[in-house]
């Protein structure tokens, strides 16, 4: 049950993400549940490279090069480029806010409704 | 009870009161102080999944810089006190929720994991290949990976570059 509670955990953190993203009005507590929802599957991805086993290692356990043992780190590779990519989509939906803060006068999401007017 | 159990529980119910707090809490400036919580407590569980590199990366970015800018942006708007409005679509925005996690609470608990711990050298495989991860996952970025490395660059560039020229008075 190691590997199952962590996924079950990071599964708890999106789902809440999910619920902050479609039910509140306020766009930067959209961006911060998006945020949430990002994180989770951030442990996902860390808690499949530490326990669950990849292809090349299960094929042949008694091999233990330098590069047959790196394949159980591509779980926390692809966590390292989710998290420049959470910085860089941050970074963007901070400036539309504030771009639409300038122009609408709100944050409010249900009020950035121009186009379907 | 390990160790390690202890600290798992505390830091998972730490962190989705926090996360909980996130979401519901009217106060928008808690709510950004509540998401610090979150990612701090994500990153002891980067440290108990050996993963330590990660969760300096998670300390240094996701409490330190995002949610800095969280925070300059909501002082840049309004409503900080009673910002955090609920919408009209409570029912289906609580249902889609809670299905999705029993979904996957099922696939998660019903899969047969092919787990590095039921090979016979198990302990002797995580241990060579959970130390010393900076070094492995600096040579797999630039060498395996080094084609997503230098896209990951120029998205960052193109992002700063975007921010910019979305947020330039003129």
């Amino acid at each position: 049950m190691e590997l199952e509670r962590f996924l079950v955990l990071s599964a708890v953190l999106f789902c809440v993400g999910l619920y902050g993203v479609l039910a509140r009005r306020n766009a930067i507590t959209v961006l911060m549940s998006l945020e949430l929802m990002f994180t989770a599957v951030t442990l996902a991805a860390v808690a499949m490279s530490r326990y669950v086993t990849s292809g090349t290692v299960a094929a042949d356990p008694g091999n233990m090069s330098e590069a047959a043992l790196q394949t159980l780190l591509t779980g926390q590779v692809l966590a390292l480029f989710i998290i420049v990519v959470a910085a860089a989509e941050i970074a963007l939906g901070l400036g539309i806010v504030i771009a639409l803060y300038r122009s609408r006068g709100t944050v409010d999401v249900s009020q950035a409704n121009v186009m379907s007017r | 009870m390990l160790f390690a159990d202890v600290v798992f529980w505390v830091l998972a119910a730490g962190g989705v009161g926090a996360a909980l707090g996130v979401v519901l809490l009217k106060d928008m400036f808690r709510s950004a102080l509540l998401l610090v919580v979150v990612f701090l407590s994500v990153a002891g569980h980067f440290v108990l999944l050996s993963a330590e590199f990660l969760a300096v990366v998670q300390v240094l970015i996701y409490a330190g810089a995002i949610s800095i800018l969280i925070i300059f942006a909501l002082m840049l708007t309004q409503n900080v006190q009673q910002g955090n409005l609920p919408n009209r679509m409570q029912a289906p925005a609580l249902l889609l929720p809670a299905l999705l996690l029993s979904a996957l609470a099922f696939v998660f608990v019903d899969t047969d994991w092919r787990l590095t711990e039921s090979l016979p050298n198990a302990g002797a495989i995580v241990d060579a290949a959970f130390i010393d991860t900076p070094a492995s996952l600096a040579k797999l970025l630039l060498e395996n990976y080094a084609m997503a490395f230098g896209a990951a660059g120029a998205l960052l560039l193109a992002s700063i570059i975007g921010a910019l020229s979305l947020v330039r008075e003129d």
